[in-house]
This record gives C-alpha cells, structure tokens and sequence, in this order.
C-alpha cells in the first residue's frame, strides 16, 4: 500500500501548531523523543533505507534543483532540528573569524526580533513560506540571548588593540546603532580597574596614560586622513564620468591620475637634488642669451637651451666648494656654513636613485593589482559572475542605466550563444579557415609595425644627410610631425584589419588590439632610440648631443599632445556631427579606452626616455597631463556613449599597469643603463664633460673617499666587492629565480587543494540532503501512524453514530 | 576641521569616524544629503539623537539611487525594519558599505542580502529569476532567464543543494576581482 511519495509534498501541520508560534517547550520535547524515534524505527530501518535509496537514485537521475525540497513542506519537527545544526549556531569555522561569525548570528537573532513585530513590505510570493529562522522563535528567552551575544562580541572586541578593534568593528556586517553601543561598552574601562582602585596604583595609571596616548594618536590619524583626502582632486569630475559611462571609462582617468602621481614624485625628487642647487648657484653662460620667440614652446630650442631644463647647463664641479681646495675648482665663492654638493654625483645618482624608487612603487602597485585581480580558477563561472558582478552601481543617469541594461542581456545572450556554439563543435574545414585569416591578419599588422619603423629609419637618415641651416629651427618639428602621425595612423589601419578577423571572444579582441599597438610603438621607439645613441652622437661630435636629445624629446611630448588634441577634435567631435546629421545614427561614437591609454604610456615612457638629458621634462609631462585630462572629459562628456562591450575594469587597470612596467619603464630603464655605462659624454657641456662614461663620475668619487681615510672605508668596499664584482649579482638573479620557482610550485600546490575540497563540500551537500530526506520520512511516518491511531480510537469511541449516520445516508 | 558644526557632538562624530569607513568631511556630506532628502522632516541638530526616518519614495528619488533596478532591495535591506525607510544611521550605513574602502567580505555580504529577494538566507532559483529579470529589464525570453539561471547555479552551487547560500556566494565574489568596482556608489 506504500505509494512512493511526490516530491512536494504538503504536510499538514499538526494541530497544536496551527497559528500559533511554537513555544520553547516544544523545542526540548523534540530532542527529547528524537533518542526513542531512532530506537523505533531501528527495526524498519533496513526496509526504509531500501526505499530511500531507490528513492535518491531517481532523484539524482533528474536535475539537480529538485534536490531539494522547499521549506514549507518540511515538517516542524524536520525544520527545528534543522535550526540547531552547528552550522547555524555560533562555530569556530575554518579560516574565518569569530567575530564575523558571532556578528552574523547575532545580527539574525536581532533581525528575527524586528521582524517578529512588522511585515515586510514587497515582494510576498505564496509559494515562499516565512523563512526558517521564524521557526527558532524562542520568545522569551530571545533578549537573553540577544544579550548574551552581544556580551561575546563586546569581550571580542576588548580583547584585540584598539586599530584592530576598530578595524573589526567597521568590517562587522551589524548596523550602525548596533555598532555604535558595541563601541561604546568595549570603551568603558575594564572592570577590574573600577573594582580595585588601590592595588597596582602604578600600573593601572600607567596603563590609564597608555590607553589615552592610542586614543590621542588614533585621533591624529583620523585628522591626517580626512587632510590627505581633502588633496584628492577632481572629485566631482570622476563621480559625473563614473556615473554615465561606468568603472570601465573610469580606469582611464584613473590611470592618469596614477600617472600625475609618478610624475609629480620624480619632479620633487629632481627638483630638490638636481635642479635647487644649480638655480642657487648659476654657472657662467657661454654667451649673450638668445631672443625668446614663440617657437621654443614647441621646439625646445632657442631660449631654452641654457637653462636648467637641460643636460647642458649643469656645471661638472663641486659647488659652494670652500677655496683652496686643489681637485676640480672653478667657482670659488665660499658661504659661510655652507656644505659642498659634488654636482656631477649629485645628478648620477639622483637620476638613479627617483627610477629606483619608480621601480619599487610601480613593481609594488602591479603586484599588488595583480594579487586583487588574479584568482585561481577564475576562468569559470563566468555566467555567475556576469549576473552577480556586472551592474556597475556607479552608473546614476537614466540613459547610461538602460545602456548598460542592454550591455548585460546583449553579453547573457552571448554566453548562452557561446555554451551552444560549443556543444556543437565547428567542422575541421571551418577551423583551418579561420587560423588561416587570423594568420593573415597578424602578418598584415606586423608588417605594418616594421614598415612603420623602416619609414622612421629612413626618414632619420634623411634629416642626417641633410644640412639643417641655423634658422630652419621648424625643420626639426618635422620627425616628431611624422612619427606621430604614424603612431596615430597605424592602429586606424590595424582595427580596419581586425574587422576581418572572426570574433570569438571579446575580451581577447581588446587584447589583441592593445598588443598590436604595443608592438607598433615599442618599434617605433626602438628604432629612434637607435637613431639618438647610435647616430646622432657620432653625428654631434664636439657639440652637445645631451642637449639635442633632450630637445628632440621635449618636442616628441609636445607634438604627441598636439596630435592628440587634433585626434579627439577629428575622432570624436567631427565623427559624431558627421554621423548625426549626416548618416543619421543615434549612436554617438564610443571612447576607445585602449588605444587611449597606450598614448597615455608611450607619453610617460617618452618622459622616462627624457629625464637624464632634461630633468624638467616631468614638469611638462604634468602640465601635458593636466591638459588632457580635462580635455579628454570635455569630449567625452559632449561626444561619446559608453562602450558596447562590458569590460572587466579591474583586469584592464592590471593589465594597464602591468604595461607601465614592463615595456615602458623596462624599455627606459635599459636605455638610461646604456647611455650612463657605455657612451661617451660630450666634451663641451654638462656635468659629465670629461669623463669617458657618466658612470665613471661615481667612481671617482669612491677613489676620492678612498684618499680619503680609513673612517669611510666600508663604501668603497662595497663598492668593489658588491657592485662592481659580478658574482654577486649572479647570486641574487639565482635567489631570485628559485624563490620564483618556489612560489609556482606552491600555487599549483594549492590549485590541487581547492579542487580536493569542492568535491568535498560538494559530498558533504549531498549526505546533508540524505539525510533530511531520511528524517522527513521517519516523521512522516510517526505522524501517519499516530493519526490511523487517533482514527481507529475515534472509530472505536463512537460506533453508535457512526452507525446512524450510515443508516441516515 | 577648522568651521565649527553644530549638527553632531564631538563623541558622535568621533564614534561615527569609528564604526564608517568615512572622514569628518565625508560625514558631514552624507548628512546634508540627507538632510536635502527631507528638510522639514530632518533636524539640523542631531545632538539630542531624534528619531526621524525619512519615507523610502525619497530615498528612492536620491540621483544615486534612481536609476538603479536595484534599489528598493537596497532600502529594504539597510533600513531598521526591512520597510525602506531609513534613519541617519541607516543612511550612513549605506553609503559606508558601499563606498571604495569597505572591504569584500562586507560588500559580499549586503550584496547576498540584496540579492536574496524572499529573505530567506539563501539565493533559490526565484530569487534568480527576479535578479536576471531586472537586469536585463525584462526582455530575455522565460526560456533564456530559467537557462541562465540553471548555468548560474552550476557555477556557484558548491554543496548542490539547488540554491546559492552565503558562503557559496563569497566564495564566486573571491573569483571575481571586478566586484569591488562594480558595487560601489559614489556620494
């Protein structure tokens, strides 16, 4: 007579429950019997876990979802037991801390208390019934617990220091009332202080002075963060953008705000060191100053030349050097109490030392980007992460909203497209055919990049050859002119090609796109470095080639940002005119964000290229910065609509940074290396004039030390043995390359444990739902048998009735 | 720190710097916003802490929060009785989880609680359903948003019992890096 039992199945509730809250009496009396439920059905349990088992077969056979039953057709007894599982109740768990945990429990008990005593309003479907936790009312001795709990967090709060305790505090999922009187009872001094007031007179003051410094500091610390705050600009520039565009636009601007910032600390640097001391103590100009025309804002030239903005002006003495001194005097105009500053060690190692700490902080931000974005296994999951992550809360206009609604359900239906796609896979003949374009495509872009850097070659050359006359001072816009229209032509040309391409994956499109880029410019750059070190050193023999180099940079800046305003007028304001009135689109053009920020990096990487021949090149780099961002908000705001595609912003801000540091800092990096240690300083100019190599400026200073005495001997130890001797820097690489490997191992080590421990959680779900299934049917079956019971006595109380009724019918 | 303000006393703004993650500054802001919500409801002396809750339909109307699909699950999440009506104190609690400097397990937490629609603790197939829905604005076919939903929970769903419980969802936020910058408003 068994018939199998549906899978939603409405239990009625036992009468005594109708309507009514449980009382906690009930609560012990279900624990109580769950002992003598387990000795009864004993004797049927081989029967029933048959059953239950044939049962779980064809369940697991059918989807996944129907696993689980819905609350409401639980029985009371099977959802009262559910409420006591440890992992509702306040646990230790593994690697998560107990405040968060007490927190949360607490917040639930607090919650249930509330809404105890008002409805919710919204959404109220029939079929969710009122959730789990109504069942755990424990009404009367639910403000003790909430007391209780709370007496837990106040002593897990007194028992760490008080920034941690503040940390702990603002990380709480509690709400803000409830914060608010946990911070202040972990406050009140401890009891013992108040209880014994004569013992440990000394200690306790001590401790008392102790605890009133941490406050006194951590309220400093507050004044000095709400201080260093009030100096972010732009705030209300970066809310509008964020709002219409979304975080991806955002990156952009944030970007160059990093930008602003390297800038500004290696023009702090240089100016303290380099710049300061020489504007105190000017050398002797070599002739009468040139007339200022307008043309040396985009040349360089002219009345520039012999000013601090160039290699060439700075003198190769000590200055402030007190007379009588036989090595290097020139200047001999002692100040009282001043100190002598060695200027060629001075500029050396200033130089060294701001692309040192560059290093270190752009070193420190990529990784620690990378460490926030990178994630074992975070390749999957991705419809999860589209429906959870993706609405940009940021966005604040109407358009942008419903924009950005169209980006998601567009990207949903991809992914849907995309799972099918796979599931019937593409013939051979379709895959040969799409390598082979997406082949074609890569030679065509590369040899654009190697036509680009032949036609720079070239046209070098050609300014070589040529004899430049004193005032043809516009002939030397020419090279800067033409590179840049390279630069600006070239990735046109390489997104017209990758239209041809297949698109699988938008995300790895982008990637491509900035790649090729990349390749084009590291190119360009390439070859004109060559064509500075290589060529025009040897072509400027007995001039100053430091200042030329120089100048060339300076107008590479400026012309690459003059470009760039005519590209946003052209690209953005034109484009969009055009297709309004002309082909009558709706659609405003989008912000390219990558090729954008490419100009951003190969502009600081023009900066960096520049610093040792014109150390007031990142003064321009801010200023140029300056421009542009506003420029760029400008034409943004009036001209563009966000773009189509949604971007993993926080990716892109890695991938970003990751750019900054490796092809451009790297690329600058090499360059400074190779003009300090291997070419010749010109004779005529600047601090180096005449040693053989920039870098021969620190040695001599470390033989002058040697002369010294022996009170400074350690340095040129250090010196000779450290860095001059090349064993040790083997060593290092060495340390370095197996503490690498080392960190590899462990990753995979732990990729390996994380896939151990989701089968296992995954076993755990399903023995749970075993198991609840299993105690659902016990109950059930107790409360079928206690109501044949309930009907055989009632049939057995009244038959006389029974009987009429039957007559009467 | 040098303009004298009236609204709060020393203590409060001290405890509120302690349990938000804002400034003086940034608190000061809040509360003229949300002062600007209601200006004949809500006092400008808070040192007698009033109990004053501005109606969710203006809340709701903040240039924030209105074009958000979202944002009655959000009053009713950070409001005292779950009805979207919100006191001070709700208020800065808001803006504090959900500005650049809260941390990701407190971000995950709320956005569990938002997205949990019959609050019940755990994100089941409906509350999907109601998710997708408003984010695409209802114009993905019944076919397409149960199959997303479906896949969704393939991906989260550790333990297989059919819906997402907190941990399931902390642990697909620690795989999406981009969830700091997308659940974050701006005051």
């Amino acid at each position: 007579m068994a018939q199998p039992l549906a899978f939603i199945l409405d239990v009625p509730e036992t009468p005594g429950d109708q309507g009514q809250d449980p009382s906690p009496y009930d609560e012990s009396e279900v624990h109580d019997s769950f002992q003598q439920l387990i000795q009864e059905q004993s004797q049927c349990a081989a029967q029933e876990g048959l059953e239950l088992q044939q049962r779980e077969r064809e369940v697991t056979g059918s989807s996944q979802q129907t696993l689980w039953r819905p609350e409401g057709t639980q029985s009371t007894a099977t959802l009262r037991i559910l409420a006591s599982m440890p992992s509702r109740t306040i646990a230790a768990s593994i690697g998560r801390s107990r405040g968060a945990i007490i927190s949360q429990y607490y917040n639930r008990t607090v919650q249930l208390r509330r809404r105890s005593s008002r409805p919710l309003l919204g959404n109220f479907v029939r079929s969710a019934r009122p959730s789990l936790r109504l069942y755990d009312l424990e009404l009367d001795p639910m403000a003790q617990e909430e007391e209780e709990k709370q007496s837990l967090l106040v002593k897990e709060l007194q028992s760490l220091a008080v920034a941690q305790r503040d940390h702990m505090l603002r990380g709480m999922p509690l709400s803000l009332a409830e914060k608010r009187s946990l911070r202040e009872k972990s406050r009140t001094p401890r009891g013992k202080w108040r209880g014994q007031p004569g013992s440990g007179g000394v200690c306790s003051c001590c401790g008392r002075l102790r605890y009133a410094c941490v406050l006194a500091l951590h309220s400093l610390g507050l004044a000095l963060l709400s201080a260093l705050q009030a100096l972010t600009p732009w705030r209300y520039a970066l809310k509008r953008i964020g709002g219409q565009f979304g975080s991806s636009v955002l990156s952009y601007f944030l970007f160059l705000k990093t930008l602003l910032a390297f800038n500004a600390l290696l023009l702090l640097l240089l100016v303290a060191f380099i710049m300061g001391p020489q504007v105190a103590f000017p050398p002797a100009l070599p002739g009468p100053a040139p007339v200022c025309t307008g043309l040396e804002l985009l040349t360089g030239a002219g009345c520039f030349t012999h000013t601090v903005m160039y290699y060439g002006h700075y003198s190769n003495a000590t200055l402030n050097q007190p007379c009588g001194s036989p090595l290097d005097g020139s200047q001999c105009t002692p100040r009282v109490g001043g100190l002598p500053y060695n200027m060629p060690l001075a500029y050396l190692s200033t130089v060294g030392v701001s692309f040192f700490i560059t290093c270190i902080t752009l070193v420190y931000s990529m990784a620690h980007a990378f460490g926030e974005s990178y994630r074992v296994g975070s390749t999957s999951g991705i419809h999860a992460i589209t429906v959870f992550c993706s609405w940009d809360y940021k966005v604040t206009q109407k358009r942008a909203s419903r924009l950005q609604q169209d980006n998601i359900r567009t990207r949903l239906k991809e992914l849907l497209a995309e799972w099918q796609l796979r599931h019937s896979p593409r013939s051979v003949c379709g895959r040969l055919r799409q390598a082979a374009v997406l082949g074609l495509v890569w030679l065509l872009c590369l040899g654009t990049a190697l036509g680009c850097a032949m036609a720079v070659h070239v046209f070098s050359e050609f300014m070589i050859q040529s004899p430049e006359a004193a005032g043809q001072e516009a002939a030397l816009l020419v090279l800067p002119l033409v590179v840049g229209l390279l630069n600006l032509g070239a990735p046109y040309l390489c997104r017209v090609l990758a239209a041809l391409e297949p698109h699988d994956s938008p995300v790895l499109e982008v990637y491509v796109a900035i790649c090729r880029n990349l390749i084009l410019k590291l190119a360009i750059l390439g070859t004109l470095c060559y064509h500075w070190l290589g060529r025009r050193v040897g072509v400027l023999q007995g001039q100053c080639w430091e200042d030329f180099v120089g100048q060339e940079l300076y107008r590479f800046l400026v012309m690459d940002f003059v470009l760039m305003l005519l590209d946003t007028l052209f690209g953005e304001l034109v484009w969009r005119i055009i297709s309004e009135k002309k082909l009558k689109r709706r659609r405003k053009p989008e912000f390219d964000i990558a090729r954008n920020v490419l100009e951003l990096i190969y502009g600081q990487t023009l900066t960096w290229l520049g610093v040792l021949f014109s150390p007031l090149l990142p003064a321009v780099q801010i200023i140029k910065l300056l421009l542009v961002f506003y420029v760029k908000k400008t034409s943004l705001l009036a001209n563009c609509q966000a773009p189509c595609r949604p971007w993993l912003a926080s990716h892109m801000s890695t991938v970003f940074l990751t750019l900054l540091c490796f092809p451009a800092f790297l690329g600058a990096a090499v360059f400074l290396c190779y003009a300090v240690w291997q070419v010749k300083p010109s004779s005529t100019c600047g601090p180096f004039r005449t040693l053989d190599t920039m870098y021969e400026a620190g040695r001599v200073w470390v033989r002058h030390l040697e002369a010294a005495g022996p009170r400074v001997s350690w340095l040129p130890w250090v010196h000779r043995y450290l860095v001059e001797n090349t064993f040790f820097v083997f060593l290092v690489s060495a340390l370095l390359l197996a503490v690498i490997y080392l960190n590899i191992q462990v990753v995979r080590g732990q990729r390996k444990v994380i896939c151990l421990l989701k089968e296992q959680i995954s076993n755990e779900g399903e023995d749970k739902i075993f198991l609840i299934n299993k105690l659902h049917s016990i109950y059930e079956r107790k409360e079928r048998e206690e109501r044949s019971r309930v009907g055989t006595t009632e049939e057995a109380a009244a038959p006389p009735a029974l009987l009429t009724d039957e007559q009467d019918a | 720190m040098g303009n004298k303000q009236t609204v709060f006393t020393h203590e409060q703004l001290e405890a509120y710097q302690d349990c938000t993650f804002f400034t003086r500054k940034e608190i000061m802001r809040v509360f003229y916003r949300y002062q600007d919500l209601a200006p004949q409801l809500v006092p400008l002396d808070y040192t007698t802490c009033p109990d004053v809750k501005v109606p969710y339909e203006l809340i709701g109307s903040m240039p924030e929060l209105k074009d958000n699909p979202f944002r009655q699950r959000i009053a009713q999440v950070f409001s005292e009785d779950g009805d979207g009506h919100m006191t001070l104190d709700n208020f800065l609690d808001m803006f504090s989880v959900m500005s650049e400097m809260a941390p990701r397990d407190l971000k995950a937490y709320y956005a569990f609680k938002i997205y949990d629609f019959n609050n019940d603790d755990y994100i089941c197939a409906w509350d999907l359903e109601q998710t997708v829905t408003k984010l695409t604005r209802g114009e993905l076919s019944a076919e397409e948003v149960s199959l997303v939903c479906e896949k969704v929970l393939d991906e989260a769903d550790g333990d297989h019992d059919g819906r997402l419980s907190l941990e399931d969802f902390q642990n697909m936020i620690l795989r999406a890096p981009d969830f700091l910058s997308t659940f974050h408003i701006r005051i």
